[in-house]
């Protein structure tokens, strides 16, 4: 979900038998599930495609800390104020793992990171959305996290080795501040007044869509996932998770006592899966662009902080550098 | 005065100094210097309001009034509040941060090591716990001091910038009032001397390392946190972080 459009640069996928000796070698261990790793031979499109998801996955970490960052000095109690610091702190540590992954690519942070802020490199669309309310912070846990486990769960098996390796570590924690997001919104529904009900109803109205945008496109309209797909970077299709997170949020949106704002929602014995209505498309596509609600102020905010610390991360390279010419003399 | 009145009070300052420092590290969320930065100040500011949750607690019980921790950190009033004024000053940049970060670290340590001594088991049991947890604060606001202190021209400056900020608001740290002093002489806590005395040791061997010079010691004037005389920074400090608590009094979170 983190890679919501990932660019495969290829326009069509080759047969075995038009590969190269190097490239056919490449898809047989594909196919045979075995894992690729840093030292191994890979296609160039692929290597660029990883970059480019696994540096989107990274980046939307570290913007997911500003919606959350909104509310942490304002938690209404301490034992919230405290899930949700350990939540952020994950939440860095994670894009710490993810960058990592992809510099086994050759990619570099600083320069992946310089595009993140020059507009040039994407991060979820979910976090162009702005927090409103404390509820939202259960509902961000919930439904956000809920649709990245989602994703990430099935991205444990994707054939790269250090990128499916961080997400198993990922996904153990996720798990934990999926389960803490739900309890905000169970303790607000069953323990709260009138008006913390309605924050919750709010919330869920607020982010039920663009929670669903973050699985991507429509499978008619994502021209690279047939390509991730053969080379098992993706593993199942947006539209297949999407629909998997539905079936499995509904039942918990029907345990808080609380309604789905959308109205085609239905159970559909025959297909076993709930029918849901159509997407916004046009608003995720203006999202995507840099056209959403936060946009602007969230690439701001990532930019100011790294400009402003600039004078620190000099401060740290030039005082390392004293101290080992201390050693060496 | 007996004894009881002067713990919870105590334990007030205590818990109120941890949760006004991780407050102001939630502030930074988003906005540090590097990823690594956003790590290490959620870590430590989530040490910090862990400590402040044991300490009110425990202030909680001794009250006995039907308030617990909850209220003590998101219904009293600036009055009522007795963290350190160093706490409550803004983060300023990464400078004023990081000093003030290590002003705070380097007393906090000797204060909770002797606290792990004191006579109340309670309080030994926390503090032994926050020991582990501060003695890794002291070492990274240190280094980082000597970083920046001893780093470029433009870090250098910054610092000595910003230890005229700070500086006045240390005299809480190397002095104790009388409620202090009895709890020492009942057992309780640390001596307020050598707590002192171990700051300053730490506290010139950093700015020594760091390149920095060392300040006459700050002397008292008006403010007074332990009687509840803040700056003007905490109030608006507080009105943020009570905010939801105060919309809703009877409300469960």
């Amino acid at each position: 979900m983190y890679a919501q459009l990932v660019e495969t640069g290829v326009k069509r996928i080759k047969a075995l038998s038009e590969m190269s000796e190097q490239e056919r070698a490449f898809q047989e261990k594909i196919d045979a599930e075995i894992k690729i790793e840093a030292k191994n031979w890979m296609p160039d499109a692929y290597r660029q495609t990883l970059i480019r998801q696994i540096s989107q996955h990274a980046h939307s970490e570290i913007v997911g800390m500003l919606p959350e960052g909104n509310w942490v000095t304002r938690a209404p109690s301490l034992k919230r104020k405290l899930q949700l610091m350990a939540k952020i702190q994950d939440e860095a540590g994670h894009g710490l793992y993810l960058y990592s992954a992809m510099e086994t690519l050759g990619a570099d942070r600083d320069e992946e990171i310089a595009k993140l802020h020059n507009g040039k490199a994407k991060y979820s669309s979910i976090f162009n959305y702005p927090t409103l309310n404390w509820a939202d912070m259960g509902a961000v846990g919930w439904l956000v996290d809920g649709a990245a486990i989602v994703n990430q769960v099935v991205l444990q098996r994707t054939s790269y080795g250090p990128y499916s390796r961080a997400m198993v570590r990922i996904c153990k924690e996720e798990s934990f501040h999926q389960r803490q997001g739900y309890e905000i919104l169970l303790t607000l529904m069953r323990e709260g007044n009138q008006a913390q009900k309605d924050m919750v109803q709010d919330a869920i109205n607020r982010l039920w869509w663009p929670s669903l945008m973050m699985f991507g496109p429509s499978d008619e309209h994502s021209p690279n996932s047939a390509q991730s797909m053969a080379w098992k970077i993706k593993r199942q299709s947006n539209d297949e998770l999407r629909q998997r997170f539905i079936d499995q949020t509904i039942p918990q949106l029907e345990l808080l006592g609380c309604t789905c704002p959308d109205p085609h929602l239905k159970w559909n014995a025959e297909r076993g899966h709930y029918d849901f209505g159509e997407i916004q498309w046009s608003e995720f596509y203006e999202v995507l662009k840099g056209n959403g609600p936060c946009n602007q102020e969230r690439v701001a905010t990532r930019r100011k902080a790294i400009e402003d610390g600039a004078w620190v991360r000099e401060a740290a390279v030039a005082h390392a550098r004293k101290k080992q010419n201390k050693n060496v003399a | 005065m007996n004894t009881k009145t002067d713990l919870i009070e105590y334990l007030l300052r205590l818990g109120d100094s941890a949760l006004i420092q991780g407050q102001r590290l939630c502030q930074w969320c988003g906005h540090a210097p590097a990823l690594e930065e956003e790590l290490a100040l959620m870590n430590v500011g989530l040490d910090l309001v862990g400590q402040a949750r044991n300490w009110l607690e425990y202030a909680a019980e001794l009250l006995d009034d039907g308030r617990n921790a909850d209220h003590l950190a998101f219904r009293r009033d600036e009055r009522a509040y007795r963290n350190l004024l160093l706490v409550e000053q803004p983060n300023g940049d990464y400078a004023v941060t990081l000093l003030k970060q290590f002003l705070y670290d380097a007393w906090h340590l000797p204060v909770l090591s002797g606290l792990a001594q004191s006579s109340d088991e309670r309080i030994a049991g926390i503090a032994a716990k926050a020991v582990k947890e501060v003695t890794y604060h002291l070492r990274r606001s240190g280094e980082w001091v000597e970083r920046l202190g001893d780093g470029t021209e433009e870090s250098h400056k910054r610092m000595l910038a910003a230890i005229p900020e700070v500086w006045r608001f240390t005299v809480e740290l190397t002095s104790a009032d009388d409620s202090e002093q009895r709890l020492h002489t009942a057992g309780i806590t640390p001596d307020a001397a050598q707590v002192a005395a171990a700051w300053q040791a730490k506290v010139s061997e950093i700015f020594t390392s760091a390149t920095l010079p060392l300040p006459p010691a700050a002397s008292y004037f008006y403010l007074d946190a332990r009687r509840g005389l803040h700056s003007e920074h905490l109030g608006i400090l507080l009105a943020e972080m009570q905010f939801l608590p105060r919309a809703y009094p009877d409300a469960t979170w």
